[in-house]
């Protein structure tokens, strides 16, 4: 299949759907990115990727560095840890978490001695040119990177194509659209080289032939200097695409690129084509630059409530606590305000400010307290959302079904491909949140498939001991009757014998 | 008159006939009523229903023997479904709605009788003659049946902690998110400054 770039009537965009949120940016965008170092401990979540969780390889005790592996991927999809500081492993245990739910989950806690010593295991891989495919892609599964993007999936699986979905180009995505967020923005402005050497390599794993830089055109200092970085490589072209939210999902933005929808239920793959942040690029050159595995990240701290909005490059694990403080953020402002970590548009509220930094945040926001208060008013059928769901959903149906439990009408309403984008709840004149009751059914349904499975599994069981049951009655039954049968058969044998010598003996005195 | 009586008799008995040879040829197989109340059923075979197993009261069922509601495990979603399927009207649940648990054995106070093997409909007791039995976690489906033959009384039920990858969200009409309280976060949380924030 040949994918061909496409421009339509409004230049490169997505066919339906889509809003315009205020963007939100100017407090970072010309803010350069800084780094800053945990103070004390780093938390290492074992699952904060899509796919299984991590297995911890190490020991409470052991001393590691910067980029030793502490926890091992288990499975295809999967993704290792490795430590972001030197020091010693203080405990294996569940910590709050980032996740929706606040739970405490499986850490491992690191106490850091303050020197940021790297491995001396870790080594660079030197050019990319140079490299087999599978070393690349070998590489980047043992450096446990994931998409940087927000959905955290293991890049190296999205290396690895099956042969039977040849890729013909790579897109790299700096389109970020979410509002407030500038991590994006800043890398490419300030690293475009390690943005286009990172694309290169993942191009040559995949074994695309061109590559496709996707910014949106409210950057055009980025755009200016991928442009510039880019120029050298014929294969390297850099798409300028007009301001419209979602147009950084991965759907949406092969829909503005190429004209080609993704299939429901479908990859990027199935079309030819592999989508990756530009993030991800960036980590990837540094991997293969220096050696050392993801152990960083860059962070976007900003909403009305931040005294000192900031990009911050900072080492996964560090408690968002201090990566708050940092921005002048502090326990006064915290009690009064609500985090939202990742966009406004997609980000979940942070319960516990205790949490660690884990490899799929790209941004806290610090909103008043007010935010998270809807009121929401009765459907009044305006189909506002149905005219911005990018996807071409209807919003209000689905609504509507998770409202009243009918989660197999949802599904009917192809529920599973809604993306969570926001824009049906941005759009909404009665705050309905549509989003909330959309994450609800799916999780609901999720859960009746886990059930269903578990009493699938336990009917078999039952069923087996029921079956060894019978068969060992069945066993026992015979065994009776064959002693039964054999004692008889002696009996016979008894009989027989008595009778003979009965009748010798009578012919004995006969004779 | 009399060829009009023929002709209309003669297309009836023809279309009756094609009829009746059509839904012989055609039928379809249906699935037995208890094969689809089973299937609801959620299999934990605990006999709290009163019947000696899922397939019993799904056969009771089936025969309109007994009521939709006697499922403690299965909750309100089986009796959603069951009314649904069986077209009576919902009743609320004869008993408490059940929390997920499951059976651990006091190994230090196992004798190693086997007794709570023989009771495990599901096999989910590993054990032998005077050796520990334990408890495989994923296979338990809390019916506590093993509980009664225990000479030694060390099998207890214990609620399963919360999980991130069973949590679920809770619908926007119930309750607004919140932090988890603390005894949630607690499971084998040591940090002292998460149970201060949740409250």
């Amino acid at each position: 299949m040949l994918v061909k770039l496409v421009k339509g009537a409004l230049g490169h965009t997505f066919a339906r759907g889509g809003v315009h949120p205020p963007t939100e940016k100017k407090a970072t965008q010309g803010s350069a990115i800084e780094t800053l170092d945990p103070q004390g401990e780093v938390i290492l979540a074992l699952n904060q990727h899509i796919g299984s969780p991590a297995l911890p390889v190490v020991a409470v005790g052991d001393r590691v560095f910067v980029g030793t592996t502490v926890a091992r991927a288990t499975g295809f999809i999967s993704a290792p840890l490795h430590s972001s500081v030197s020091g010693t492993v203080t405990a294996i245990e569940n910590r709050p978490s980032t996740h929706a739910s606040g739970l405490a989950v499986p850490c491992i806690v690191i106490a850091s001695d303050g020197q940021f010593t790297p491995d001396l295991g870790l080594k660079a891989l030197g050019d990319c040119g140079k490299l087999g495919r599978d070393t690349l892609r070998e590489a980047v599964r043992l450096a446990g990177l994931t998409g940087l993007g927000g959905a955290s999936f293991p890049t190296a699986v999205k290396l690895s194509p099956p042969s039977n979905h040849p890729v013909e180009t790579l897109v790299l995505n700096g389109v970020e659209c979410e509002p407030f967020l500038t991590c994006d923005h800043r890398l490419m402005l300030e690293a475009p080289e390690a943005i286009i050497a990172g694309g290169r390599a993942m191009a040559r794993a995949v074994g695309a032939a061109n590559i496709v830089i996707a910014i949106e055109a409210n950057k055009p200092d980025a755009i200016a200097a991928m442009k510039q970085a880019a120029a050298p490589y014929p294969e390297i072209g850099v798409e300028v695409l007009p301001v419209r939210y979602p147009q950084g999902s991965e759907k949406q933005l092969i829909q503005a690129l190429f004209g080609l929808e993704v299939p429901s239920h479908g990859l990027p793959l199935d079309v030819g084509l592999v989508v990756q942040n530009v993030g991800t690029a960036w980590a990837v050159h540094h991997l293969l630059t220096t050696g050392e595995p993801l152990v960083s990240r860059v962070v976007t701290v900003t909403g009305p409530l931040v005294p000192r909005p900031k990009n911050l490059r900072v080492r996964l694990g560090t408690p968002l606590r201090e990566i708050l403080a940092a921005c002048g953020v502090d326990e006064k402002v915290m009690n009064r305000a609500t985090a939202i970590l990742g966009g406004p548009m997609m980000g979940t509220i942070l319960l516990n400010p205790d949490a660690p930094l884990v490899k799929g945040i790209g941004g806290i926001l610090v909103m008043d307290g007010s935010v998270q208060e809807r009121n929401p008013d009765p459907c009044i059928r305006c189909a506002r959302c149905v005219t911005a769901c990018p996807t071409g959903l209807l919003p209000n149906e689905l609504g509507w079904f998770a409202k009243t439990d009918q989660f197999e009408r949802s599904q009917e309403y192809d529920l599973f491909d809604c993306i969570e984008c926001g824009c049906c709840a941005f759009v909404c004149p009665s705050r309905i949140p549509l989003v909330h009751y959309f994450r609800y059914a799916k999780s609901q349904i999720w859960f009746a498939e886990r059930e269903k499975r578990k009493a699938d599994e336990a009917k078999e069981r039952s069923d087996a001991k029921k079956a060894r049951i019978e068969r060992e009655e069945e066993e026992k039954r015979r065994k009776r009757e064959e002693v039964k049968a054999k004692m008889a058969a002696a009996k016979q044998e008894a009989d027989a014998t008595k009778v003979a010598q009965a009748a010798e003996e009578t012919s004995g005195e006969q004779a | 008159m009399l060829s009009a009586i023929l002709t209309l008799g003669g297309l009836a008995l023809l279309a009756g006939l094609g009829l009746g040879y059509a839904g012989k040829r055609l039928r379809v197989e249906e699935d037995p009523l208890v094969e689809k109340v089973d299937a609801i059923l959620p299999q934990t075979q605990c006999g709290q229903c009163g019947y000696p197993g899922c397939k019993p009261y799904a056969e009771a069922l089936a025969n309109g023997e007994a009521d939709i509601n006697l499922c403690p495990p299965g909750g309100e979603r089986v009796i959603r479904e069951l009314a649904e399927l069986l077209g009576v009207a919902p009743k609320p649940l004869d008993g408490a709605e059940p929390v997920p648990k499951v059976a651990v054995i006091d190994e230090s106070a196992c004798i190693g009788c086997t007794l709570c093997l023989k009771a495990c409909p599901v096999d989910a007791i590993v054990g032998a003659v005077k050796q520990y039995h334990t408890v495989v976690r994923g296979a338990c489906t809390g019916c506590e049946l093993c509980l009664a033959p225990c000479p030694a009384d060390c099998i207890t039920m214990q609620p399963l902690p919360p999980d991130v990858r069973q949590w679920r969200w809770s619908s926007p009409d119930k309750v607004p998110p919140s932090a988890p309280s603390a005894e949630e976060n607690q499971a084998s949380d040591d940090a002292p400054s998460a149970s201060k924030k949740a409250a």
